[in-house]
């Protein structure tokens, strides 16, 4: 690990100016991903901002029923918090279903989005990464390419995003709120992830400095019902293969409304267009969910080790419609923990 | 550069001085407080050998920096016996023969020990769960879900599997 300045901030500005001021200068969230990056040496910033005490950590109501999550907000607290329960339960499922116990206890909302891929070539500094050093080359083209992407990938780069929490949040249209140095935006999540092109080693449209300081949910209403399926190696404890986060509403047996993204397919969580024009006023039936499966996947370019996935993504999601639309009450994420 | 970390650890006031802040909790706790018993496995969040209590809460100690743990609290498996008696937990472990080579057992004593402050009388389905990010290379888990229902059963000897504890919060 090389040498490096830790410094503790107390206020949003100043943590912001601390970054922005040295170009290898980062932000500390939970640690989960950076520390462990900075022990392989896949990054080895000059300067630690730890940003885990702002005043970020808070699950507030906007007004127009929306909810403002704060970025330091721990994955484990947002997960209980009632309100995503009951409101959001693709969310509480997806931020349950993702890492450990542990991890999700130290895992905060901005640094959860700004996690990187979990390529293993990306990992390992002995391998050529474009990603990890522009212009090296990609090792995971000539590689073990199961875990990678099937849709939107470039020939410089096929990794994956391994976010959950960020699929459910593109369903949901979440907004992520930034402070940086040339200011505050607000920038949709479906357009906050990047797809690779000839640029891998930008995961995100941030610019250096920038600070999430909240993700802000829309209002959701009370007619919609929500799930995240993540189907992987085994029954907990690891990265997606394929997941589908999808919200539905009913009218008549017509669906009125949808909102679905997918998981394990590609750079960034990919909220699934096609697949919601076929389903909008449409009968919940099976050979609809089909049909906009297939409008959505018919351009995947599964590589050398992953076209399962193609079939894989098309199931599940017909899976999780057909649960969805059969379902009469209000849901409840189904949990087995609440850590 | 070094910094100097005050952290309340087990209940005693600690202080350590050297510190470079990129070192990790885990790093603080075994090479410069002598505290041994969170092991160091995978250092990759991966394993939860290092599992300790940070302000009450779970964490992998090999994740948090060691600057981020200044002004805490932590508590380590070396914390959870009172005296010379064991913890439940830890007593179970050694009924059930849930311990081989040893190396994941205080981060699962740890983590068994914080799903039985949240549910009195967890399903196996919850034990499996809450242990889900400890790893264990010898004892394919059998003796260790055992040791964890045995131990709920003398903590609470009146509940059912499946009933939470009072005042569970997160
Ligand atoms: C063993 C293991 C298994 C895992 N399994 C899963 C899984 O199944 N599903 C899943 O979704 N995730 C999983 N994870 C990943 C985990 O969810 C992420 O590591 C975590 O969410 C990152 O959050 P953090 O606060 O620890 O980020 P950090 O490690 O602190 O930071 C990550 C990045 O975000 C930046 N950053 C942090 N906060 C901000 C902010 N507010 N503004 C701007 N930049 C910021 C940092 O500079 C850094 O680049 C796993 C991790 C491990 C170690
Ligand atoms: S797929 Fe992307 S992250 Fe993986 S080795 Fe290739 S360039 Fe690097
Ligand atoms: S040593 Fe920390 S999780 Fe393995
Ligand atoms: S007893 Fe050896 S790793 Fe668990």
């Amino acid at each position: 690990m090389n040498p490096f300045e830790y410094r503790r901030a107390t206020d949003v500005a100043e943590a912001v100016a601390a970054v922005a001021e040295r170009p290898d200068a980062v932000f500390l969230g939970g640690g989960t991903n950076l520390v462990d990056h900075l022990k392989l040496g896949v990054t080895r910033p000059g300067r630690l901002v730890d940003i885990t005490r702002l005043p970020l950590d808070r699950v507030e109501p906007l007004p127009g029923g929306g909810v403002r999550v704060g970025a330091n907000v721990r994955n484990s607290d947002l997960a209980a918090e009632p309100v995503i329960r009951s409101r959001y339960p693709v969310l509480a499922q997806a931020l349950l279903s993702g890492a450990s116990g542990q991890l999700r206890n130290l895992a905060t909302t901005g640094g959860n989005l700004l996690q990187r891929t979990r390529c293993v070539y990306f990992q390992d500094i002995t391998t050529p990464c474009n990603k990890r050093m522009p212009g090296s080359g990609c090792a995971a083209l000539d590689g073990y390419t199961r875990h990678h992407a099937v849709l939107g990938a470039s020939p410089q780069c096929v990794a994956v995003h391994p976010s959950d929490m960020a699929v459910a949040l593109a369903a949901l249209d979440a907004v992520v709120r930034t402070h940086g140095p040339a200011g505050q935006r607000a920038i949709p999540l479906v357009e906050f992830h990047r797809l690779p092109g000839a640029q891998p080693e930008r995961d995100t449209v941030l610019d250096h400095g920038e600070l999430i300081t909240a993700v802000d949910l829309p209002a959701v209403p009370a007619t919609r019902r929500s799930a995240y399926r993540k189907v992987r190696d085994r029954a907990s404890y690891a990265f997606a293969l394929v997941s589908v986060a999808a919200e539905v509403e009913l009218r008549d047996g017509e669906i009125s409304q949808a909102r679905i993204a997918f998981g394990g397919l590609a750079h960034k969580p990919w909220r699934a267009q096609r697949a919601e024009q076929v389903l909008r006023g449409a009968p919940a039936t099976a050979a609809t969910f089909q049909r906009a499966a297939e409008a959505e996947l018919v351009g995947a370019q599964p590589l050398a080790d992953n076209a399962f996935k193609v079939p894989l993504a098309r199931n599940t999601l017909v899976s999780v419609l057909t649960e969805l639309t059969e379902l009469t009450g209000a849901t409840e994420p189904t949990q087995e923990d609440t850590p | 550069m070094i910094v100097r970390v005050n952290v309340t650890v087990n209940g005693e006031q600690c202080q350590a001085d050297d510190v470079w802040p990129g070192e990790s909790l885990l790093y603080l706790l075994r090479e410069r407080l002598g505290l041994p018993g969170a092991k160091n496995a995978c250092e990759q969040g991966e394993c939860g050998s290092c599992t300790v209590y940070l302000d009450g809460v779970l964490v992998c100690a090999c994740l948090v920096a060691a600057g981020q743990a200044q002004g805490r609290q932590v508590r380590t498996v070396e914390g959870l016996a009172d005296g010379a008696e064991l913890d439940p937990v830890q007593q179970a472990f050694v009924e059930t023969g849930a311990v081989q080579c040893g190396f994941c057992t205080p981060g699962l004593v740890v983590a068994a020990h914080d799903l039985l402050n949240r549910v009195d009388r967890p399903t196996d389905p919850e034990i499996r769960e809450a242990l889900a990010g400890n790893l264990c290379r010898c004892t394919g888990y059998e003796k260790i879900l055992e040791a964890v229902r045995l131990a709920a059963s003398r903590r609470n000897p009146g509940g059912r599997p499946g009933e939470a504890a009072e005042g569970e919060s997160r």
